[in-house]
Parts: structure tokens; sequence; C-alpha cells
């Protein structure tokens, strides 16, 4: 039979074009000191974490196109931006991790000199002891972990108590708990009266006893999704970060959020640069339009979670506010504490807690 | 047949791209991993690859032995209820009618066009306290008078425990068993069936000694192509598990992200990969051995 044969027979100067076009594909172009960037900016950012209008006002007011891509938690954007950039120009990380990724050299320095509305941030906020002189990060929302209840399924009383979650069967078989080690361990600490941040591992083991024993009670170890748990009735109490709870409280005035009185975790998200940002005049530009007042006043219409932008927080209506679910009062703040980076080894052990407590 | 020294520039081009594409984006990743299964981490992102054994070591503490443990056994449970559910589908899809076949397939591939994720959250919307399950039910509760009875209907806790995972799982991996026992049992000499029944074989009889040992192989490739993803699986437990639910693959998965422990990860898949690797060597083994019964 005879056969077919196909002839490729490139010329050597083909060959060569290909090659050489395929080379130009693949190194990443020298970027030459362009004096004005191109007008795009790509922003990496959590879900319903913005103003509903403020990516177009900024398009309107400055030209710039803003691409947002979603995480969905921290150790997410971790991830993606510890083997290099992908191309982001501003990331939304929370304060442990905007230490974490100063410590590991990820993120950039933020030209103060660019960003003249820095004088809106609140005063407790200019400062920070994750980024002294906040060299590196601008501080966004801030709020805190507690927890979100039924009141029809409590007695008419205030559960804000880490006892009902970590130390009671109060709610057994209707309760969840976060699905992360760090912040069930943390709280669990607090409950106990050590620091959320311990890294002493005979207290870790405490907290991890007292989670084992009160496992039978949990319902789910639920992936930020407590509030959807809570609303539909699948259970009755969880541990939720305050802004989610609000959000479903708004639907549904059966629900409330406590602070537990043993303090909790004070959280604060930042925005940051990370190094190797493709638009960083962009990304000043940027930063410093969401610390504008009236756009910082949109953000937060829109997000509900407490801002750390005074003038915008001035411009919001009364309930917001004086909402102590949002704004705590001074005297449970002073129990809180902020999350540190606690280090590898102490993310270790907790983590290893964790897989015993979940294999229990 | 030509053999393709004949024709070795053909077999180059088209031989090339797939071979580049396996090298770079199968083999090369996977070789990274294996290594970073050997190092340690020096600072919060990097990792240096220094031959040791401490990662596989420490995946042999009891606490991941058990998780190791109960993964494999969600796995059997799952793999043998889509064993036993696929297979009468297949049969009857074989035994349809031709114009049906095609859209009878088609209904088992259908749940593939939609994304793992949608389908695992629409199971949510089905079995949860207030879901799809518990709503028919108590319809059906109210309308046979039983409240007067027994009181109000209490709803089934379908969600959030081992038959969550299970059934999610079953549902998810279900096609990966239908279409191979189909491909055998289509294949199936049917005059083989008609010869044992008509020389006195009972249905059962016929079943268990004809057509079973014929359509071992697409039992066995079902059973393989649904146990090790099963295996492996971590969507699944975490959003449909209760506070038990977690499998090797969702402690796999927090070493890569929360914990940020590469090293260990990918000590941990690797084992994974090892025994499956094992069963299978088993399984050639053993096949090896009978390989003149087969046909």
């Amino acid at each position: 039979m005879p056969s077919f044969h196909p002839r490729f027979r490139p010329t050597r100067r083909r060959v060569l074009g290909g090659g050489a076009s395929a080379l130009v594909g693949l190194t990443f172009l020298p970027r030459f000191a362009l004096s004005e960037e191109e007008k795009k900016l790509n922003f990496y950012n959590w879900d319903t974490y913005i103003g509903e209008t403020t990516l177009a006002d900024f398009n309107k007011a400055t030209g710039i196109e803003v691409k947002m891509d979603l995480y969905a938690d921290n150790d997410e954007l971790f991830a993606k931006l510890k083997e290099g950039n992908p191309g982001y120009d501003v990331i939304v990380p929370t304060n442990d991790y905007v230490e974490r990724m100063i410590k590991a050299g990820m993120v950039m320095p933020i030209d103060h000199a660019k960003i003249p509305n820095m004088s809106n941030i609140d005063k407790k906020f200019q400062d920070a002891a994750f980024d002294p002189g906040r060299k590196y990060s601008i501080p966004y929302m801030w709020g805190t972990l507690g927890i979100g209840y039924r009141k029809s399924k409590s007695d008419g009383s205030v559960m804000d108590s880490w006892k009902v979650l970590l130390d009671s069967d109060k709610f057994a078989g209707k309760l969840s708990l976060l699905g992360d080690a760090q912040n069930v361990i943390g709280c669990t600490l607090k409950y106990l009266g050590h620091s959320f941040n311990s890294t002493n591992p005979a207290e870790i083991k405490e907290a991890e006893e007292l989670l084992i024993k009160q496992k039978r009670n949990v319902k789910v170890f639920a992936d930020d999704n407590g509030q959807d748990l809570l609303a539909s009735g699948e259970v009755d109490a969880c541990m939720e970060w305050n802004g989610d709870i609000i959000q479903v409280m708004k639907e549904d005035k059966d629900l409330a959020y406590a602070v537990p009185t043993e303090g909790t975790l004070l959280w604060q998200d930042c925005v940051c640069i990370p190094k190797g940002a493709p638009h960083p005049e962009n990304a000043h530009a940027f930063l410093n339009f969401i610390l504008d007042a009236q756009n910082g006043k949109n953000i937060a219409e829109t997000i509900q979670y407490a801002t750390a932008n005074a003038a915008a927080r001035a411009l919001m209506a009364k309930d917001y506010q004086d909402n102590p679910a949002i704004f705590p009062p001074e005297e449970v703040i002073a129990k809180c504490e902020p999350g540190i980076y606690v280090g590898e080894e102490a993310i270790k052990v907790r983590d290893e807690a964790w897989t015993r407590i979940q294999a229990a | 047949m030509e053999s393709w020294k004949d024709n070795r520039q053909v077999f180059w081009i088209l031989g090339l791209p797939g071979t580049f594409w396996l090298l770079c984006f199968f083999l090369l990743p996977l070789g990274i991993i294996w290594l970073m299964s050997f190092g340690e981490k020096t600072s919060i992102t990097e990792v240096a690859v220094t031959g040791t054994l401490v990662n596989y070591l420490r995946a042999f503490d009891p606490v991941y032995l058990q998780i190791l443990w109960k993964s494999i056994w969600v796995s059997v449970l799952a793999t043998a209820l889509c064993l036993l559910v696929a297979y009468p589908v297949a049969f009857a899809i074989c035994f349809a009618r031709p114009v049906w076949k095609p859209l009878l397939l088609l209904l088992v591939i259908l749940p593939f066009w939609i994304n793992l994720l949608i389908r695992t959250y629409a199971l949510i919307a089905v079995f949860r306290t207030n879901g799809f399950v518990n709503a028919g039910l108590g319809f059906v509760y109210d309308l046979l008078g039983l409240p007067a009875l027994f009181g109000p209907f209490q709803p089934l806790q379908l969600l959030y425990n081992d038959f969550a995972v299970i059934a999610g799982l079953v549902y998810v991996y279900m096609p990966f068993m239908v279409l191979p026992l189909y491909a055998t049992i289509e294949r199936l000499d049917r005059s083989y069936l008609e010869a044992s029944l008509d020389l006195g074989a009972s249905q059962s009889r016929t079943f268990l000694s004809v057509t079973l040992p014929l359509t071992m192989p697409g039992i066995v490739s079902g059973i393989i192509l649904v146990f090790i993803p099963c295996l492996g699986s971590f969507l699944t437990p975490d959003l449909l598990g209760g506070a038990n639910a977690v499998m090797i693959g969702n402690v796999i998965e927090r070493q890569f992200k929360a914990a940020n422990d590469w090293p260990f990860g990918a000590a941990l898949s690797f084992l994974l990969m090892y025994a499956t690797f094992f069963a299978l060597a088993v399984r050639s083994a053993m096949s090896g051995r009978k390989s003149g019964m087969e046909l």
C-alpha cells in the first residue's frame, strides 16, 4: 500500500524566525523607565469587599482601568504570591499576614508623599505594631471575631461569652466554629485566659483538649460560611466575623452578634502593594483614592465593616456609627488582641494540634 | 501495519507536542513536588532540598495514619456504593433500545458539564435541615396525617456527617464507574449468556459465572477510576462533612495553604501516590498470574 508522506520541510530561515518570535513571547520585556504607566491596575481583593461604584469612580477620576480578582482567605493570597507576584498591584491582607509578608519581603514600601489622604486615617490606626510607621500598609477595615446567634433559641440572654461555643452543651449539635487553626485555637486560648497569640505548647495543649472535649457538640467547622448556616437554621450559634453576621442580621431580625467578654481577636485588613507590582504609581493613586472621605464612605456603606477612615466614618449614617456590633465599646476593645504573626514553628504546633482535633 | 520508522518525520511531528506537554506540565511539576518532599523550610517562602526523610517520618505519626485509614474506608464505601448503583445502570443502558442509548449516556455525563463545586453546593441545598429532602418528607408526613399521631415532623440530619460525604462522593464520581462498565458490558457477547441459560444454568448462576467474570475488566477500571480520586478528595469532606469529616486530602491542602509547609504536604501526597502504585502493582501481579483464564 502506498503510503502518504506529508512533507514539512521548514527552511532554516523560517525556523529561526519562529524561534525568535517565540523567544520574544517568553522573555519578560524589560520595563523601560516609562514616565507614564499604562492606565491599568490589577487589584486582588476579598469578595464583596469594595464599594459598589468605587472602581468605576476611580476609573472616571483617573482613567485607570481596574481589574479585580478575588480570593477567599489569606492563605490563598499568601500561597499565590509566595512564588513571586503574578502581576497584582494592590492586595488586602489581614494584619498578621501583613507582618508575615513584610518579613518574607513580599510587599513594597509605600511612599507616603504620594498619599496625602493618609491624614484621614483614624488616629488609633495611624501606626501599628505589626508595621511600625505604616511603611508597608494602609489600614482598610477592622473588626472582631465573635458569636453570631439566634435570639429566639437563646432564652433572651446575650450570648457574650466564648463559653457557649467552647465549653457548654447549650447549643449541642447546633453550633459551628470556624475552620481554621489559628483563629479557633486563638479564641479558645482567650477563653482559657491566655493570649490569643500564645506560643506556649502547654497552653495550646490545654486549648486542644478543650476543643476535643467540645467537639461532640460541634456540628461543623465551617469555612467562613457560618453566617449562612445561621441564617438557614442549620445552626443556632456560630463563631464568625462581625461583618458577615451583620450582613445576615439585616435580613433576619432574629439574629444577633456579640463580642465575647473574655476578649477576642481584633483584626485589621490592610491595603498593600506587593513587590513586583507592574503599576506601582497607579497603586499609590488607588490607595489615596480609597482613603478619600467620600470614597471611603461609599465603601463602608456597601461592606458594613468598621472603616479605619475617620473622615469617612464621620460622613456615615448614625445607625452605622453607633452600631456596637460594628464599633464595639472601648472597654470591650481593651480586652481584645490583634493577631500577630507567631512564627513558622508556632504555626506548625497549632496546625498539628488542629489535625489532632479534627481526627479525634 | 507500518513501522513508525518508515515515517520518522510524521512520528516526531505528531509526537512532539504531546511529549512536550507531558514533560513540562506533568513530569516537571511532579518532580519538583517529589524533590520538595525531601526538603526543609529555610524561611517563610523558601524550601531547601536536603534529602531529609523527616517529612515522611512525620507522616507516620498515628494521627495522620488514623486520618488516612478513615479516608480509605470512606473511599472504599463510596466506591462500593458506586459499583452497586452503576452496574445495573450500565446494564440497563446496554440493553435499552438503540434510540435511547445516546440519551441515557448523555444523562450519565450531564452532571460533568457543571463544575464540581457548584454540584456540591447544590447537594447542600438538597440535604440541609430546611432542604429539599426534608421539605419533601415533611410534606408527605403532613399529608398522611402523621403529626396527629407522632407530633410535628422532625427534619433528618442529612448534612455535615459521614453519610453526606459518602453520598457526595458517590454522586460526583458515579459517571467514572458507569462509563467503563458500559464499555465492557456493551462488548459482552450475548451468545455466551444464551449458551449458559440453554445449558441449564440459572439466571443467578449465569450472572455469577459468566457475566461477572467477563465484565471484570470494566469493574476493575471503574473501581480504580473512582477509588483514587475519592482518596484524594478534599472539597467534598470540606463542604459536606461534619466535625469529624477531615480526610487526608484536607490535611494535604492545609499544608499547602494555612500551615505553609509544602515539604510535609508533598511527602503526604507522595505517600498517597506510593500506596496507589503499590495497589496497582498488586493488581497487575494478580491479573498476570491468572492471565491464562482471561479472554
